[in-house]
């Protein structure tokens, strides 16, 4: 086996899921090299190193500075092609999910997606993906090389073992269709007051909410458990509630001792950032909503009717 | 402006879903309906195409015959016509093979702008737009929360973990749009009245030129081999609210003693 792993970074660090999957890439065993793209990236090939990579490939280029995927696809084209890669892994983000099935389309390559483990048995790389709702395991499996798979986020924990990485600097050729569209603007907002990673209890609004204005209802009940606030992705996207507070895929993975979802479904966008939570309470007018299926305690019913009643309780109780 | 609109046909959300045993293939007996995800892109493609004042939305897809019943709700929000491509040869098809004649399909139509929905809610499935770009050779922009359009350019806000991108690209190009993008119209009494009237063109792989190798299993580089339980969790426990639901919350919590 010949591994090649994609290590995303930001802010000239690398990401931890990257480096999770590069420590499941040494474990499989193999030859396991990793690349990195971006404009003055080489340094991050320590850290690689440190977590088993034994060759980092490095493309130090300014048209790699912006974090697009397709100029990133002409570069793993390449690399993949020459280096005879058998398997590409991918920490699955927003970002790397657009350049694997990219390169997927690009090397008439089998990707299989939101991976939950990687194992081999009689020979062959097996990935376990959980489907409808995580009610099912499905092993998925390649029927050519190489085989490219993105691994679900906050699987794999990265561990350093100490090893040291060889730099292989790269000049890969980029197309002009790779580079026509353009990042105009990157928006990171701070989060301001306490982070939601830290608190003990969280409330989350979501969809369900109908709109921006019952935000107070989850605010009210946050601060009588003495909690933060937190939303979805939906709500966030929708411009209900502030980037900062967003669990989930593309946004915070928290695990407070009591995590309360109101009117949220439950995607699994939503799940990977909170299914670690030591309890869950669901509040959801809909009976099938996928968050019953995790949540330790689910209430179907109006959220309007039981949230403030509840507030009233807690706060009685803490009064107490 | 001529807008091309992927859309999926995919079982209702309310049914059952079960992977079939034999093929571990999605069961897709029941009754199918449009993606949810990708009204969103439907209703995108309809407000860029009033803002221009001219223009066509078609809407393309790869599915069963049957698709396009559920299909014409795209026609009764106003989109103006359908290609639905339908081939017994496609069926099963993965990434790389559904994006194959997706492109092929694409081609056929020139279209300035393809529109996405964010995900599939059968397959969970959301990546394909990248493959198609790919295919198509166009620039892309993915998860767009907001996207503008003038002098033959496109502007999408998008989110990513770490907050906001702003990206443009020139036409034509693939843009793939989240469901935060708009509320989708619902179609009016006239509009489901007169899409059947709409043009509905079918299409097989050989119109396409995609060969029989090319789509379906054989075209396919991914499998699936065996379905297992997931992994057990802890008891979880449903309530109905009888308007008692607050108290039995807080109990809950001091048993659990979080509170």
């Amino acid at each position: 086996m010949k591994t090649l792993v994609f290590l995303e970074h930001h802010e000239g660090k690398l990401q931890k899921d990257a480096l999770g999957v590069l420590g499941k890439a040494v474990s499989l065993g193999g030859e396991v090299e990793a690349v990195l793209l971006g404009e003055g990236v080489e340094g991050l090939a320590t850290e690689a190193g440190k977590h088993g990579a034994s060759r980092v490939y490095v493309a130090d280029d300014v048209l790699l500075a912006a974090p697009l995927p397709q100029p990133r696809v002409d570069a793993l084209e390449s690399l993949v092609n020459d280096g005879g890669h058998d398997t590409v892994l991918f920490a699955a983000t927003v970002l790397s999910a657009d350049i694997a099935a990219g390169l997927a389309a690009r090397l008439d390559a089998g990707l299989n997606w939101d991976l939950t483990d990687l194992v081999e048995a009689d020979g062959r790389l097996v990935g376990k993906r959980p489907a409808l709702g995580d009610s099912v395991y499905v092993d998925v499996g390649w029927t050519s090389e190489p085989r490219l798979a993105l691994i679900r986020s906050g699987t794999f924990e990265a561990t350093e073992t100490g090893g040291t990485a060889e730099v292989e600097k790269i000049e890969p050729r980029l197309q002009d269709f790779s580079l026509a569209a353009r990042m105009v603007e990157q928006a990171h907002e701070e989060s301001e007051g306490p982070s939601i990673e830290d608190a003990d209890m969280i409330v989350a609004g979501g969809r369900g909410l109908g709109g921006p204005e019952n935000f107070a209802l989850v605010e009210e009940l946050a601060k009588a458990l003495g909690g933060a606030v937190a939303a979805t992705r939906a709500v966030v996207d929708a411009g209900w509630y502030p980037y900062a507070a967003q669990v989930g895929q593309t946004g915070k993975t928290v695990s407070p001792k009591l995590y309360v979802a109101v009117g949220i479904s439950g995607a699994i966008q939503h799940k990977v950032g909170m299914q670690s939570s030591g309890l869950i309470v669901a509040i959801n007018k809909d009976p099938n909503a996928p968050i019953f299926e995790y949540a330790d305690l689910g209430v179907v019913g109006d959220l309007h009717e039981i949230v403030p009643q509840l507030t009233e309780l807690v706060r009685a109780r803490k009064a107490a | 402006m001529k807008i091309a609109v992927c859309a999926k046909y995919v079982p209702e959300a309310t049914a059952q879903r079960r992977l079939d045993p034999q093929t571990k293939r999605l069961d897709r007996s029941g009754e199918g309906t449009l993606n949810q995800f990708d009204i969103h892109a439907v209703e995108e493609a309809l407000r860029l195409k009033e803002a221009y004042g001219d223009g066509e939305v078609v809407i393309v897809s790869l599915g069963p015959e049957r698709a396009l019943e559920a299909l014409r709700k795209a026609l009764a929000m106003g989109a103006d016509r359908v290609v639905l491509v339908s081939d017994e040869g496609a069926a099963g098809s993965d990434l790389v093979a559904t994006s194959r004649v997706l492109a092929a399909a694409l081609e056929r139509e020139g279209a300035d702008l393809v529109l996405f929905g964010q995900q599939a809610n059968d397959s969970d499935g959301a990546v394909l737009w990248a493959a198609v770009a790919d295919r198509l050779q166009r620039p892309l922009i993915s998860q767009v929360a907001e996207l503008s359009h003038e002098d033959e350019k496109v502007l999408g806000k998008r989110q990513t973990e770490f907050g906001y991108d702003v990206i443009e690209a020139p036409l034509p190009a693939v843009v793939a749009v989240s469901d935060a993008i708009n509320e989708p119209r619902y179609p009016s009494l006239k509009g489901i009245m007169g899409a059947k009237k709409k043009p509905q063109e079918t299409v097989s792989l050989g119109d396409l030129g995609v060969g029989a190798g090319a789509a379906g299993e054989a075209g396919s580089r991914t499998e699936v081999n065996a379905l297992s339980e997931p992994p057990a969790r802890g008891e979880t426990m449903k309530i109905e609210d009888d308007g008692s639901a607050a108290e039995k919350i807080v109990q809950f919590l001091q048993e659990k003693k979080v509170l």
